[in-house]
């Protein structure tokens, strides 16, 4: 076990039940705190339930996951998912969505006024402090995926696990988005993985690539980007990574 | 406009699109509409039934002016008191009934498999059959009464809360298990927060279904309220006095459906 990593997991699996093979297996894993790493794969391999893994939503059938050492059992409050439904709930306005579940019997106990502070410096951080009182409907998509990281940030989370969250975005809003999740995980020295199917994505915004394959999926490919945001001033760089990806993929689905 | 945009269109569009006047023109065809019911009854009473006939003394000629007495006299108000205190007693406990009830059902496919034809069954059975039976275990008085109107009122209430629950946006539910909600904060956190205007909608059904079946459980061992009224017009043979009562209880059937509207309206707009 590396003493320095926030979230790490360790050899593995799952299987849902009645399935014929199991849909993960030995999956490993180390975050590094600020790290940024994106889980790149074809859909239907295996990355949403990878993340629901992760995230304690649902429990491995072999082996751990670890947050700062200790083991995970269950959703743990410094871990904050999103997906790509950002699940806004329409009946409060941006501010309640975004303040939702920090009074939880179950999360770390707050005073009123730091709730309201944390919450206040997610909704700036995000850029949405003139949207707050807005219900859910009067936001665009954009806005609406904002307010769903925002309500991850109120949680001050150590790490980030994200499910696609820009997937259903046009591509300049995803390109914002793209740009608004580094700033975030630097400001609030939190750490992410980023589930995303989008090369691209994953170029531009980690620091590290992991490419999951096969059936059951596994890591098939690793590459560490050490280049400087933003990125887009490297295209050389990272075309020649995207072509080492691409030829990855090719060869772990080409028929045997 | 086409079909395909006004799916599209942000709640607001929609009260913007008939406008001032398509408004005004709606409202006005409505009162022709009661207008041309006055007058068929006028034409019933007055112009088709003979001369000196039993009819006539349904007239609304006659039925109006007692109305007016009516209305400025206190008799009428303690009945009309009397009534809308048993309907809301009624629906208080077809609403603390019913929304566990439905929320189980909705929530579970085992407890629905097992109650559908179970309470197809019930609903089918108007309430007043179980007249006599309420009577015998509730004595005589206001207990059955509530009874009866709980009974009928409970089933859109159960049917409404339990396709709320199914329809409860599976999103919302993970979010929540994300954070770590108890089964209580679930509950009255997404739970009851997102099935309510289904809810208010089962209860809206289910005020208008009391206020029909209020009035025949009042004609059987009371003393007051709208349906004893009725009857009581009609044993002092006060003709024009039972049709003022049945106006009194259409309009306040009316308006208790309208408030019932604003009320879904706003608290749970487009539902
Ligand atoms: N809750 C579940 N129960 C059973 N099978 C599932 C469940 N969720 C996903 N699967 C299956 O697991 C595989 C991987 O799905 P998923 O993790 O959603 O992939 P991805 O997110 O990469 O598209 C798919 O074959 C899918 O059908
Ligand atoms: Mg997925």
């Amino acid at each position: 076990m590396s003493a320095g990593s926030t979230l790490q997991a360790s050899r593995v699996a799952l299987r849902y039940p009645g399935a014929a093979q199991p849909v993960l297996a030995d999956f490993d894993l180390d975050l590094a705190p600020g790290e940024i790493v994106s889980v790149l794969g074809p859909s239907g391999v295996g990355k949403s339930s990878l993340l629901r893994v992760l995230s304690g939503l649902q429990a491995p059938d072999a082996g751990t996951i670890a947050v700062d050492g200790a083991a995970l059992d269950g959703v743990h409050p410094r871990l904050a998912i999103a997906f790509q439904n950002p699940a806004l709930l329409p009946w409060l306005d941006l501010e309640g969505n975004v303040a939702f579940g920090l009074d939880f019997k179950r999360q770390p106990q707050l005073s009123r006024a730091e709730r309201q502070a944390r919450v206040d410096r997610a909704i700036a951080e995000v850029g949405l402090t003139h949207a707050r009182h807005l219900r859910p409907a009067a936001l665009s998509g954009g806005m609406a995926q904002r307010a769903a990281l925002a309500r991850c940030l109120a949680r001050q989370p150590q790490v980030l696990l994200l499910d696609e969250p820009f997937g259903a975005l046009d591509e300049v809003t995803r390109a914002d988005m793209q740009a608004l999740l580094v700033q975030i995980v630097a400001d609030y020295r939190s750490a992410a993985v980023l589930v995303t199917h989008d090369i691209d994505e994953a170029l531009l915004v980690s620091d590290r690539i992991l490419l999951l394959g096969g059936a059951p999926a596994r890591t098939i490919g690793e590459w560490r980007i050490d280049l400087p945001r933003p990125r887009e001033d490297f295209v050389a760089e990272l075309g020649r990574i995207r072509i080492e990806i691409v030829g990855t993929l090719r060869r772990a689905t080409r028929p045997h | 406009m086409s079909v395909a945009d006004q799916g599209r269109a942000p709640a607001r569009m929609r009260v913007v699109t008939p406008g001032f006047g398509g408004r005004l023109a709606h409202a006005g065809l409505g009162l022709a509409g009661l207008a041309l019911l006055l007058a068929l009854w006028w034409a019933a009473t007055d112009l088709l039934a003979a001369e000196g006939s039993f009819a006539r003394r349904f007239s609304p000629g006659d039925a109006l002016p007692a109305l007016a007495a009516l209305v400025t006299g206190p008799d009428l108000w303690t009945h009309v008191a009397v009534s809308l205190k048993r309907v809301l007693v009624g629906l208080g406990l077809a609403l603390l009934a019913g929304v566990p009830l439905g929320l189980l059902i909705g929530a579970s496919r085992l407890a629905e498999a097992a109650a559908t034809p179970a309470f197809q069954f019930l609903r089918m059975i108007s309430p007043l059959s179980w007249m006599p039976i309420a009577v015998l275990v509730f004595g005589v008085g206001d207990a059955p009464i509530y009874f009866l109107l709980a009974f009928a009122a409970v089933w859109p209430i159960v049917l409404n809360t339990a396709a709320g629950v199914r329809q409860l946006n599976p999103h919302w539910l993970l979010l929540s298990k994300s954070l770590a909600a108890t089964g209580w904060e679930t509950l009255t956190r997404v739970i009851l927060p997102g099935i309510l205007g289904h809810v208010l909608t089962g209860l809206r059904l289910a005020i208008g279904i009391s206020w029909i079946v209020l009035v025949p459980c009042e004609m059987l061992g009371v003393q007051a309220g709208l349906g004893y009224f009725i009857l009581d017009t009609r044993d002092r043979l006060a003709y024009e006095q039972l049709m003022a009562v049945i106006l009194v209880i259409g309009v306040i059937g009316y308006l208790l459906d309208t408030g019932a509207r604003a009320v879904i309206h706003r608290f749970a707009p487009g539902s």
